[in-house]
């Protein structure tokens, strides 16, 4: 049957930003498929201009409501390495399990509250408490879990207070990680009934050849610094994070977009997960394995069930760092240091996919240039190729409207885009 | 519903947000362990982040992020006519907040930065309140959600809720903090308002003042007070300008 139709999603619900999703169907066929994102810029590389590095991550970290652990530790890697200040290491597991809380709460919140309600058929979280409790239930306490374990080591889960340039301002109590500890002991099973639950779940079969691109250092698996690499064997030092990303604008977006080797590349957690597959513990390898998961995998849509492979490595990396800090007399945790003048990329894992600030100071510390690259600006062009090839496998299918409708709406929360990240 | 014998209604919520992070409304899906007691005060009626239900009938309407490009005044507008209450939520809708530190430099260059020589619509960023009139402001970097639950209660219950007129120091002491002035720092809790329980200051990092103001005030005084003790005035002043919370001061000091 040959049938034309328009798809115009204004302002695509249950994610994080203003992004429009626009197909067009003539005589059955594709005509057009888009990406299109309307957020209103920022202009955070201007806000910084002029200002101190030690205030600078405070600022940065209003790029995100949701990473904004990972923005303040990109910029205060950046600033470190420009200034040449090397933190102590109790900062830096401090920081490390501060990442691990919002990665768990970031993941969490998009597993449970943006992505579970397509699966469900309902428009919000909302109706599944009724419906299924003890799976919401699941998902609060993960993700209350991941916002303890930020309060507990940077004060608060938005907008961190107690991590700053040359370590950390104030380090939790031993108290308060025995507290936490427990508590991580206690929630264990809520991952289990989680994975329980995502099985139950059918995920689109979808496959898209993609390049994908991470972190990775070798020796454990990706959250702060290291080489970026490729899954089509690209691998390159930290500072050459241009080389990686190529940035450039299109007319419908005002989020920029970016590519590697082919015309597009996706960052996240399953470009993690295939790019450091052997560093996941073993809790997280079993959890990847009931789902069929292994590297390289190609479908989008798995980037779902990735998050909470790493729900399970992160949990597991905690207790291990909380055990490690328990041990630490945990006084050496913050080093002062000399404003000079200098440049360098910091770069971080944050929930969605690689993060790059680069930083450059004057001879008094102020910022004197800045350049930040947002994993969603990262994703863009995948996005929109991948919604191109969707559609066009849909309809040879010979899905309706409100199919591909829905598809293409799942396809672009599996990225679980930061929009108005991506735009800062 | 019922609370003390009396029933009550849901309210009618609805949340929308402009040029921001939208932390402050991440902060509604905090707090866990109370949040499906919460939600049983409320009737989501459009709340995009979160929901794909778009209704326009609703009382409350939460107004996250500043106003930055004029399709975002319009869409304001239309909702200030729908809400009965229009809430200012969060530093941005309340202050402009961070977004206001691009508005000291040349519109042009700040384009051509960041977009080189694609056009991009951009207008000096501003709050909420040079457009509509705003019933209630909860601000803060991000907003408290321990306050925003008192507020949303204090309006299903129709009970008066009001924002501490005092300052973070208030908190900070009741703490038992070391002042941050002791240490050196320039921290703007004496002259900022309370309600985060100093969050800041107990990291042991100074307060920037995202809750702008607090009431009765003494600018003088507090220059003095950086002054006396050696501190830098242009800390201060960068301090100052960070969330635009105190454009009174600023202009006051010329």
């Amino acid at each position: 049957m040959k049938v034309d139709f328009n798809i115009d999603i204004h302002h695509l619900p249950r994610v994080e930003g203003h992004g429009d999703i626009r197909i067009s169907v003539r005589d059955g066929k594709l005509a057009e498929a888009k990406w299109a994102v309307v957020e209103t810029p920022r202009f955070f590389e201007m806000m910084v201009k002029g200002m101190s590095a030690e205030r600078t991550p405070f600022l940065t970290s209003r790029i995100c409501g949701i990473c904004s652990i990972s923005h303040t530790l990109a910029s205060i890697r950046s600033l470190e390495r420009a200034m040449q200040i090397t933190p102590p290491e109790t900062a830096r597991i401090i920081r490390l399990l501060a990442m691990h809380g919002e990665t768990l709460q970031s993941h969490a919140l998009h597993l449970f509250f943006l992505a579970a309600p397509d699966f469900m058929g309902t428009p919000s979280v909302v109706p599944l408490l009724q419906s299924h409790p003890e799976v919401v239930e699941a998902g609060l306490m993960l993700k209350e879990l991941g916002n303890e374990l930020s309060i507990a080591t940077c004060g608060r889960a938005t907008h961190p207070v107690s991590l700053v340039l040359g370590g950390v301002s104030k380090t939790p109590s031993k108290q308060r990680l025995a507290e936490i500890r427990q508590m991580i002991a206690d929630r264990r099973p809520m991952l289990d009934r989680a994975t329980e639950f995502f099985m139950t779940l059918t995920i689109p079969d979808f496959v898209r050849e993609t390049e994908f691109i991470s972190l990775r250092d070798g020796e454990s698996y990706p959250f702060i610094g290291g080489n970026l690499v490729s899954t089509d064997g690209v691998v390159r030092d930290e500072n050459d994070y241009l080389l990686m990303t190529n940035e450039y604008t299109v007319d419908f977006s005002t989020s920029k977009f970016t590519k590697v080797s082919r015309e597009s590349s996706a960052a996240g957690a399953l470009a993690r997960f295939n790019n450091n597959y052997d560093q996941l513990h073993p809790r997280a390898k079993e959890a990847a394995a009931a789902f069929g998961l292994q590297p390289v995998c190609h479908n989008p849509f798995m980037n779902n069930i990735a998050q909470l492979v790493e729900c399970h490595h992160i949990v597991a990396s905690a207790e291990a760092i909380i055990d490690q800090l328990l041990d630490d007399d945990l006084n050496d945790f913050r080093i002062g240091y000399e404003p000079k003048a200098g440049a360098a990329t910091g770069a971080v894992e944050a929930p969605r996919g690689v993060l790059y600030h680069y930083m450059e100071t004057s001879d008094e510390g102020k910022v004197v240039k800045a350049d930040c690259i947002i994993p969603t600006t990262q994703n863009n062009a995948n996005i929109h190729h991948d919604l191109h090839a969707l559609a066009e496998q849909a309809l040879a299918q010979g899905k309706g409207e409100k199919e591909v409708e829905k598809l293409c709406e799942m396809l672009v929360r599996s990225y679980d885009p930061c929009i108005s990240c991506s735009v800062h | 519903m019922n609370h003390l014998g009396f029933e009550l209604e849901k309210i009618k919520i609805a949340s929308f947000d402009f040029t921001c992070c939208e932390g402050c409304q991440l902060q509604l899906a905090n707090r866990e362990s109370n949040l499906p007691d919460f939600l049983a005060l409320l009737d989501i009626r459009n709340f995009r982040e979160i929901s794909s239900e778009r209704l326009d009938d609703y009382d409350i309407a939460l107004v996250e992020g500043s106003i930055t490009r004029s399709d975002e005044i319009k869409r304001l507008k239309s909702i200030r006519e729908k809400a009965k209450v229009l809430v200012a939520f969060g530093a941005c809708a309340c202050f402009g907040g961070v977004n206001v530190l691009k508005n000291k430099f040349p519109q042009e260059e700040t384009i051509r930065t960041v977009y080189k020589d694609k056009l991009v619509e951009t207008m000096p960023a501003a709050k909420i309140s040079d457009f509509v009139t705003v019933d209630y402001s909860i601000p803060g970097c991000p907003v408290s959600k321990k306050e925003v639950e008192e507020v949303v209660v204090g309006l299903v219950t129709r009970s008066l809720v009001t924002l501490p007129k005092y300052p973070v120091c208030v908190e900070c002491k009741q703490r038992l903090n070391t002042c941050l002035f002791d240490l050196g720092e320039v921290c703007l809790g004496p002259i900022s308002r309370a309600g985060c329980d100093a969050v800041c200051p107990s990291g042991k990092t100074p307060c920037l003042g995202c809750r702008g103001p607090a009431d009765g005030i003494n600018y003088a005084s507090f220059t003095e007070l950086v002054r006396d003790k050696g501190l830098s005035l242009e800390e201060m002043r960068e301090k100052l300008a960070f969330y635009n919370g105190f454009e009174d001061y600023l202009s006051h000091e010329g």
